[in-house]
């Protein structure tokens, strides 16, 4: 058995595997236009309409670099705590495809726009470093069609020369969970920097996955295999879960690993050999000689560090530190650069006397349930930050009861109405009048005499029921607290 | 140094430029006695030079992000060999 | 007045401002002779009728102020020009048209010049005769089954026979200057990155440049004036101040300091080239330059590197042309299958020799010992021509080792076809401007050139000189007009 329940370990007979597994995330970058051309990366239009020459690939056209990717390309870079190179080289990775119009895409091999960087994961027995290898600018290819005409593939090139960041990880995820937590972690912080909006469904984030497997202690690695092209987190752990016991069994069976290309089924949920990889692929890199090396200035990367919000981690910290979060409340709140606003929002507004305990409360139970249940993104939260503010105040100033505070924020879903004027219309105000409640409570132990006489010989459990009449009588309006004091007063 | 067929076959594979046996050979004489000629750069010490990679003599310049192209889906696919109306069209590929 | 088609261009420009001749005559004049020179076979595509529109567009509202008014002018096929079909010499682009213009012809539209048609060349100006062209051998209007040089070959055949007053080409090894040497013509390459490479059909981009070819200096530099410009759709254009070329030439080189490299006199160079090179060095003197031997180390290397660089660019610019966007389409079993019988029945035999070559060079385990090489000596071949630069301003060479070659004779030796770009390729390698002039005949009577390189973007340099020798040279071409019949 593992030592810790998170460790992610294959058993078979008497060994033990562990896999090691390597990421290359692709992710979108977030621009207009592509990365040298100035046709539209909009997602979703009709097929072959945001296409210009240069992205068809006509005789004579040639490549202009887009500034603003480049800025992007940096800027993920600083917020994978990475070296920037100043010097980049775009090269030309050459192979024949369909969806490839210039029989090449251009990329970056030797000179990457970024090196060396690494991401916190947080994990439930800590934290833990993962290393980022580089990140290059590259361009996407088209789409192949392969469903709709039965005896040829249709080639859509919209997407052909949008600009893609390729993160490359170091081999040091262990487990499906690790390598969700890092595409999640990843994700994350291009969000804050709205360099990737993170879509794994429109394909704005996918991932090539290098997977191998070798004993537990063991230092060598093993030979891998590169799942290509996976794009959800599930998909990503099932495909691991999937080849890594693959490889455990050819190991186990005295067969060799062949190193190779394969995909994951998502019907099948396995991975298979490519069979389009006929010959072995030879890149044949060379420096794209239409282009000049790109050579950015010490002055352009420190006005972008300066540009640059506080990122996740350093916002984990400040709201531990500013705020008095546990670890994992924090971790949650900063996972979406939305959520993490929302919550700043809701504390802003709620004022001097705020309760952020409460607002935590509020934010990760009833409206990440209600956002649950109606698929929504924050931001299209139906209440505002400002609105969930003042609930949670009125709570906070006993002006309504956390239960009757339930009921309002049923009725605020409605048109993201002013609890305030739900409070007041609906009549929902807590009675907190001593006296008239003294005068309800003595009623209750009236109608109930044996009960208190059983109470006070010692039934302490009949407390809860007293109560309970109290809040009835009260259509659970009476302030808990205050019911509470009377009762044991009188009891 | 010799280039053997093989390594001829190789290349047009990679070339995508079908070669038959007969078309192999006279490209293996050709490339041969073209290589021969440019083995001559084998007297050159070259460890310590830096390669030129352009010889351009500017700095690269980057453009705005701003689209300019706009649906041009029928002039794109005009000169298509074959084609439908939306897509460029090629024989179905198995993945 | 003398025959309209013998004039020189800026005779046409001056006569057409004053209104002796019409754009509508002249364009006519060019196209009747075209007609007549059918055998000649410098024409891809001609684009007459509509040649005849624009020209009586342009007299019937007329713009003096350009700098090509109504000038009628073809071009070589390897510009892509809007709604005509360009091939680059390829039956694989053989029924290809642009729906866009390249930046060079479209800069001499916008100065009034109206396009004759597109001429031959070999295919992706992969040649140096002409003879790689899928639309057959160019004659040269010097002699029957003469090759006019390549690749622009049937730009310098049709200027040489008069069938356009000027045209330009492009020049990769040489592909301006060799056939503008082999036809008694001038032809300019600029420095790399002073014509926009946009619109041409690549073949090495990092050594292809457009340029001027025209009857005398004058005309090369009025024409390279409007073709050079600064082009933000060509990421290698650079914006350096460009001169007036023609405004400012001048014929005054007195202290001019020439540099004359040893190691371009080469084994076995026929004793006319030697002769022609020492008579061009008298007529630079006599024009008051300053004569200093140097030495360019590394040229006896130029040739092997740039048939590593020039193919392994190309195998790459042409991976394009797979029949799915555009051209020529072969039927396949499967789409590699279509690919590989599109590519191999769509280009030529040098054309695949060439992409093999280049691929090769690439290749995995191969790349260091071949292209990274050959980008190493690259640097050292610019480096010669920076240490000469800082004593001399210009360099003055043969053009070529030879005079022009029969149809045929050298086709199937591509080592001794490739040896005729020798004087040329290092000024493409490093990215200078060269200019090939007509400097005399050899002993058949064929014209001979001298080449002049100078400084990266001294064009206004470099055509000085050749502005100054050519009227102590005093070239007459001997065209007989063999091919009328």
């Amino acid at each position: 058995m593992s030592k810790n329940k998170s460790e992610y370990l294959i058993n078979r007979k008497d060994n033990q595997y562990e896999v090691v597994i390597g990421l290359e995330v692709h992710a979108q970058v977030t621009s207009d236009s592509k990365l040298f051309s100035t046709s539209s990366t909009k997602f979703g239009a009709e097929p072959n309409t945001q296409v210009s020459l240069v992205d068809a690939a006509f005789p004579g056209m040639l490549p202009v670099i887009n500034e603003f990717c480049v800025k992007q390309a940096i800027k993920t870079g600083i917020g994978l705590n990475a070296k920037i190179n100043k010097r980049s080289v775009f090269d030309r990775k050459n192979y024949f495809y369909a969806d490839l119009p210039q029989g090449y895409q251009i990329s970056q091999f030797k000179d990457p726009i970024v090196g060396e960087g690494k991401v916190i994961l947080d994990m439930p027995e800590g934290q833990k470093e993962v290393g980022i290898e580089r990140l290059h600018l590259e361009q996407d290819a088209g789409k192949s069609i392969h469903d709709i005409d039965p005896d040829n593939t249709l080639v859509d090139l919209n997407r052909s020369g949008v600009a893609l960041m390729e993160i490359v990880s170091k081999p040091d995820l262990r487990s499906p969970d690790e390598v969700s937590a890092y595409i999640k972690k990843l994700r994350s912080i291009m969000r804050y920097l709205g360099t990737c909006d993170g879509n794994m469904q429109e394909g704005s984030l996918r991932a090539d996955v290098n997977v191998s497997v070798r004993l537990k202690g063991s230092k060598d690695f093993g030979t891998r295999c590169e799942i290509k092209n996976v794009n959800s987190i599930k998909f990503m752990q099932s495909a691991i879960d999937y080849e890594a016991n693959r490889q455990v069994d050819l190991i186990e069976e005295g067969k060799a690993i062949d190193q190779e290309t394969r995909l994951f089924d998502t019907k099948k949920n396995e991975t298979r050999s490519m069979r389009s990889k006929e010959d072995a692929h030879d890149y044949r890199y060379f420096p794209d000689p239409d282009l000049l090396p790109l050579e950015v200035s010490d002055e352009f990367i420190e006005k972008l560090k300066s540009d640059i919000p506080e990122l996740p981690d350093d916002k984990k910290k400040r709201f531990i530190n500013e705020f008095k979060l546990s670890p994992y409340e924090a971790t949650i709140l900063v996972s979406d650069i939305e959520i993490a606003k929302y919550f700043e929002q809701v504390v802003t507004k709620m004022g001097k006397n705020r309760d952020i305990k409460l607002a935590v409360n509020w934010i990760t139970g009833e409206l990440f349930a209600l956002l649950n249940s109606k698929n929504l993104e924050i931001s299209q939260s139906p209440i505002s930050a400002k609105n969930l503010s003042i609930l949670i105040n009125l709570i906070k100033n006993g002006t309504i009861s956390g239960k009757i505070a339930k009921t309002v924020f049923e009725h605020m879903i409605d048109g993201d109405q002013d609890p305030q004027k739900i409070v007041q219309e609906k009549g929902l105000k807590q009675q907190s009048d001593p006296k008239a409640l003294e005068a309800l409570i003595d009623k209750i132990i009236n109608d109930n005499r044996e009960k208190a006489i059983e109470y006070k010989n010692g039934k302490e459990k009949l407390f809860g029921f007293f109560v309970g009449q109290a809040m009835k009588a009260s259509s659970g309006k009476a302030n808990p607290q205050l019911i509470n004091e009377i009762l044991k007063k009188k009891l | 140094m010799t280039i053997d067929l093989k390594t001829i076959k190789h290349i047009a594979k990679l070339s995508r430029i079908s070669v038959d046996d007969e078309k192999a050979k006279k490209l293996a004489g050709d490339l041969n006695s073209i290589f021969d000629f440019i083995e001559k750069l084998n007297e050159l010490k070259t460890d310590q030079i830096k390669p030129l990679t352009s010889i351009a003599e500017t700095s690269l310049k980057l453009r705005n992000d701003e689209i300019k192209s706009q649906n041009m889906r029928e002039e794109i696919i005009k000169n298509s060999p074959e084609k439908n109306e939306d897509y460029f069209v090629v024989p179905k590929v198995i993945e | 007045m003398t025959d309209i088609t013998k004039q020189t261009l800026s005779e046409l420009i001056n006569n057409i401002k004053t209104k002796k001749i019409s754009s509508e005559e002249v364009t006519k004049a060019f196209i009747d002779r075209s007609e007549k020179s059918k055998k000649l076979n410098t024409y891809i595509t001609e684009s007459f009728d509509r040649a005849i529109k624009k020209a009586k567009q342009f007299d019937q509202n007329p713009n003096f102020d350009l700098k090509l008014p109504g000038i009628p002018i073809a071009v070589k096929d390897l510009f892509c020009t809007k709604d005509v079909k360009t091939t680059a010499g390829s039956k694989i682009l053989n029924n290809f048209i642009p729906t866009y213009e390249s930046t060079v012809t479209q800069n001499i539209w916008n100065e009034g010049a109206i396009l004759l048609g597109k001429l031959n060349c070999d295919e992706f100006a992969m040649g140096s005769s002409n003879e790689t062209s899928y639309f057959g051998n160019v004659e040269s209007p010097i002699d029957e089954n003469l090759v006019p040089g390549g690749s622009s070959g049937g730009s310098a055949s049709a200027l040489a026979a008069n069938l356009t007053p000027v045209t330009i080409g492009t020049d990769t090894g040489g592909s301006i200057r060799q056939p503008a040497s082999f036809t008694g013509t001038v032809g300019l390459k600029p420095t790399y990155g002073s014509c926009s490479r946009y619109g041409i059909v690549a073949f090495a981009s990092s050594l292809d440049q457009a340029g001027p070819m025209s009857q005398n200096v004058k005309d090369c530099a009025i024409l390279n004036e409007v073709i050079s410009s600064y082009d933000e759709k060509d990421s290698t254009s650079v914006d350096f101040k460009r001169g007036k070329y023609s405004v400012e030439l001048s014929k005054n080189i007195k202290g001019k300091k020439i540099g004359i490299p040893k190691e371009y006199r080469v084994d076995g160079m026929p004793k006319e080239i030697e002769e022609l090179w020492q008579k061009g060095i008298n007529f630079a003197k006599d024009c008051g330059a300053e004569i200093i031997d140097i030495s360019l180390p590394h040229t006896t290397y130029a040739l092997p590197t740039y048939y590593i660089v020039a193919p392994a660019e190309a195998s790459s610019n042409l991976a394009r042309y797979d029949g799915v966007k555009y051209g020529f389409r072969s039927k396949g079993d499967n789409l590699i299958d279509m690919y590989e019988k599109t590519r191999s029945e769509g280009f030529g035999s040098e054309v695949q020799r060439r992409v093999m070559i280049g691929t090769y060079v690439l290749s995995s385990g191969y790349y260091d010992a071949y292209y990274l090489k050959a980008q190493k000596v690259r640097n050292l071949i610019k480096n010669d021509f920076d240490e000469a630069y800082k004593k001399v301003d210009a360099i003055l060479t043969p053009s070529t080792p030879s005079s022009a070659f029969k149809i045929g004779e050298k086709k199937d030796d591509p080592v001794s076809m490739y040896l005729n770009d020798i004087f040329t390729v290092p000024v493409n390698l490093a990215g200078l401007p060269g200019i090939s002039i007509p400097a005399g005949h050899d002993k058949k009577g064929y014209p001979l050139g001298l080449q002049i390189i100078g400084k990266a973007f001294d064009e206004q340099n470099i055509l000085n000189i050749a502005y100054s020798m050519e009227e102590k040279i005093n070239f007459k071409n001997k065209i007989a007009d063999w091919w009328i019949k």
